[in-house]
């Protein structure tokens, strides 16, 4: 394909655009679609970013006409969309809603969807370019990808007079959990990837369409303040928290048996891991990226001793921000003597030039005191400090926080005289914050995402090394605590289980406040 | 909140500006942009809730200039606003007399430091934006050849006045239209041999989208005359048929491709804060628009 002499590298007015296609919904019934991904589909088109005739398929169980799930679409957007509602948008968009009723398992209904996809090609001119979204439980994705082989929908035809000669394209999107051990994440993808080449399947891990995730790499790869002290002769460790507030809520069935571990360290954690940690890429082209994030995590290294170098936790009844809540094991659905753990810390090193003896430590856990993600590069004490020892004492380590959410941005602590006649040196913060410096409408990460897999465009996906990667990280710490005591018990509502204060004190440390 | 200050000082202003900020929380107020708007008394008003709505996007300080009679003796008059639900702050400065002759030493103490400056002239388009005192402290210059009185003359004047760093909204009217023609282009196998840009008379976008299509398809592009609103329709001719892009009621443009059913696509007319948001997003010199309007002069415009 030649190139389009419309579009110039210094024309950036021109947005990314996606191609005439089809978008097909697995599991629309879900809170993720309601939530995120039905609005993300009208933002990007309120946007300007979807293409003249894009439709929109939903597959689910229920006994819905193309209006009713138009409506429920609707509904969705009025509630959830970030940008405006347009009647004249959403007319575009509803003209190529369309839904088709039917089980997973059932032939007849993927006929079925066969003939909807093909019947929106003649009147809508998708020329044969789909994406399956697969929103629905890991254990459905075998038999959803083999209906989808063979209906036929997961290959492409040959470029046609339809298609005006150009090559359709099939897509598929999954969810996490990327399976739950390395050998089962390599058993989905042997399921995968007979039936889809690997450029064609997109790994969703929404914070990677985060700004401030992708801001970090502009901050240590666009500027020259922050890389030269990226290393282990400057940064004393890194903190990489995911902390939530909420418990598992009405997710008792997938939660129960997976652990905090594999539902945030192995996915989210490590990835922000990796691009801490990370050597510059030679560009931000897929290849590029994943090869270096893929070094990161190969240079990993879990602690010797797991008893000491990994700690784990369970919610008990508690206050959570003035409320009375009760504890994991009175959860609904979940057994009380259920050992799944709601708290998960870890010291991870990295054994690299760049990162030898700096320790990596990255917990999450659910019912903490706040909803927050960050990553906090906390840097060496200054080698001498020219102060009497009375007027240092509160000054910490100087810290540089990316905070992913909420309230996107980064904090820069440092030390600074008190105003008085005492010289009095105490911690100060400075404050970027997205919100305030950018715009308030910052796409969405789900739209972020979707787009890119409309467009075709890889680098924010973690392809399937990276998962197996993480997953040789995360399985021997699994089959420790597996073969170990139950998780420590911890009140809802407080920072987490006493033995991950004991982790980080070992090394004379303590954690952030949450 | 709002302070009038009248017949006061650039200090004063500051001091004033400082006071309010304090009063809102610090001066971590997030300005990313110092936005000069030059209008006048009958402009300021849409001109200044414009800013304030980009300015949800990109936070600033406005800073809007409205030359008062200039036989008066020199006064300069200022309205502080904060809050208000946007970020940012507002000051409308009103300068009477000799002084409005030198706007460009009013608003230079006014500005926040190590933030980039934009000009936007709403109204009286200068003849070269850059040499104008208020232009040259500013890395981009925006102006609306579509609100002068005679736009096409005024699009050759800012074409033959052009620098680095100028933007007219006429042109960022375009970008619906470009990102739709260039998402097009890429599903189409086929050369394109040249096309028809179809607009009401007097439409110095329809202009510039003709000399871009032209200079960037290296085809001859015809401009038609339509009764609008705005750019009716593109079509773009090839080996393989033509291809047509109409949009006659100005809201949802209707594709037509050989071999394809028709496709339907919102394509609404923007207000000026979208406009003006757009152009905001992007502070260097736009290069291609500068190639576009070198390319206007001597379209000949024939009745479609």
């Amino acid at each position: 394909m030649k190139p389009n002499p419309l579009r110039d590298p210094r024309d950036r007015r021109i947005p990314r655009l996606a191609g005439p296609c089809v978008l097909v919904l697995f599991g629309v019934t879900g809170d993720l679609a309601t939530k995120k991904l039905l609005p993300a589909i009208y933002d990007l088109a309120n946007r300007g970013l979807l293409p003249a005739g894009f439709s929109l398929v939903g597959f689910a169980r229920r006994d819905w006409a193309d209006a009713d799930f138009a409506h429920i679409t609707h509904d969705a957007v009025k509630a959830y969309a970030r940008t405006p509602f347009r009647e004249d948008v959403w007319n575009q968009l509803s003209e190529g809603i369309r839904f088709v009723s039917g089980e997973f398992a059932d032939d007849a209904a993927f006929d079925d969807l066969a003939q909807t996809v093909a019947d929106l090609d003649t009147v809508r001119g998708t020329g044969g370019n789909y994406a399956f979204y697969l929103s629905v439980p890991p254990n459905a994705f075998p038999v959803v990808v083999r209906q989808l082989k063979r209906s036929g929908l997961s290959s492409p035809p040959p470029p046609s007079p339809a298609t005006r000669g150009m090559q359709p394209w099939r897509r598929v999107v999954i969810e996490k959990p990327f399976g739950h051990d390395l050998a089962s994440a390599r058993e989905l993808n042997a399921m995968l990837d007979a039936v889809f080449p690997a450029s064609a399947v997109f790994r969703i891990d929404h914070y990677l369409g985060k700004e401030t995730v992708q801001n970090l790499l502009a901050m240590r790869f666009a500027n020259e303040l922050f890389e030269p002290i990226w290393n282990r002769s400057f940064v004393d460790h890194v903190q990489i928290t995911m902390a939530e507030d909420i418990g598992i809520g009405g997710r008792a069935g997938y939660y129960d048996g997976i652990g905090a571990a594999r539902d945030v360290i192995q996915n989210h954690l490590l990835q922000l891991l990796a691009l801490t940690a990370m050597e510059e890429p030679l560009s931000f082209a897929a290849e590029s990226l994943r090869a270096e994030k893929e070094k990161a995590l190969a240079a990993v290294q879990i602690p010797a001793d797991l008893a000491v170098g990994t700690a784990r936790g369970q919610y008990a009844a508690g206050w959570q921000g003035g409320l009375p809540v009760r504890g994991y094991l009175e959860e609904d659905g979940i057994a009380p003597d259920s050992s799944t753990e709601t708290y998960a810390a870890l010291r991870l090193t990295i054994d690299n030039r760049r990162w030898a003896g700096v320790p990596f430590y990255l917990r999450t856990g659910k019912r903490l005191p706040t909803r927050m993600t960050e990553i906090a590069v906390i840097f060496q004490r200054a080698p001498h400090l020219p102060f009497d020892a009375t007027d240092t004492r509160e000054l910490g380590q100087n810290a540089l926080v990316i905070r992913v959410q909420p309230d996107e941005g980064i904090t820069l602590r440092f030390g600074s005289k008190v105003p008085g006649s005492a010289m009095e040196v105490r911690d100060v913060n400075m404050d970027f914050a997205y919100g305030e410096s950018f715009t308030e409408s910052s796409p969405e990460a789900y739209e972020r995402l979707l787009l890119d897999v409309l467009v075709g465009d890889p680098p924010l996906f973690p392809r399937q090394e990276e998962v197996e990667l993480s997953w040789k990280i995360l399985d021997p710490i699994e089959e420790y605590w597996a073969t170990h005591d139950k998780p420590e018990q911890y009140p809802a509502g407080t920072q987490g289980p006493e033995s991950a204060d004991e982790l980080i004190a070992r090394d004379g440390r303590v954690w952030r406040r949450l | 909140m709002l302070t009038d200050l009248t017949d006061t000082t650039t200090g004063d202003i500051r001091a004033a500006l400082a006071k309010t900020q304090g009063e809102m929380g610090g001066p971590a107020t997030g300005v990313v942009l110092n936005l000069i708007i030059v209008t006048d008394e009958s402009g300021q008003h849409d001109a200044v809730r414009a800013a304030s709505q980009a300015g949800r996007e990109h936070p600033c300080r406005v800073l809007a200039v409205i030359a008062r009679d200039p036989r008066a003796a020199s006064r300069l008059d200022a309205e502080l606003r904060s809050g208000e639900g946007t970020p940012g702050q507002t000051v409308l400065l009103r300068l009477y007399g000799p002084m409005s002759e030198h706007a460009d030493s009013v608003i230079m103490p006014l500005l926040v430091p190590d933030t980039p400056v934009v000009t936007w002239w709403h109204g009286v388009i200068p003849a070269v934006p850059a040499a104008q005192p208020l232009g040259e402290l500013a890395q981009r210059r925006v102006t609306d050849a579509a609100r002068a009185k005679a736009p096409a003359e005024a699009l050759a004047a800012l074409s033959a006045g052009y620098q680095p760093g100028d933007t007219d909204f006429s042109w960022t009217r375009a970008t619906p239209w470009r990102s739709l023609l260039a998402a097009t282009v890429d599903q189409e196998p086929y050369p394109i041999t040249g096309g028809v840009v179809q607009a009401e008379e007097h439409n110095p976008t329809a202009e510039l989208l003709t000399a871009w299509l032209g200079g960037r398809l290296n085809a001859p592009f015809v401009r038609e005359i339509s009764t609008g609103p705005g750019v009716t329709e593109v079509r773009l001719q090839t080996t393989g048929g033509d291809i047509v892009i109409s949009r006659p009621d100005g809201r949802v443009a209707t594709l037509t491709r050989p071999g394809q059913p028709d496709r339907h696509v919102a394509l609404h007319r923007r207000d000026i804060a979208e406009l003006l948001a757009e152009e905001l997003r992007r502070l260097d010199p736009d290069e291609v628009y500068g190639e576009a309007l070198a390319g206007v002069t001597g379209i000949p415009a024939i009745a479609g």
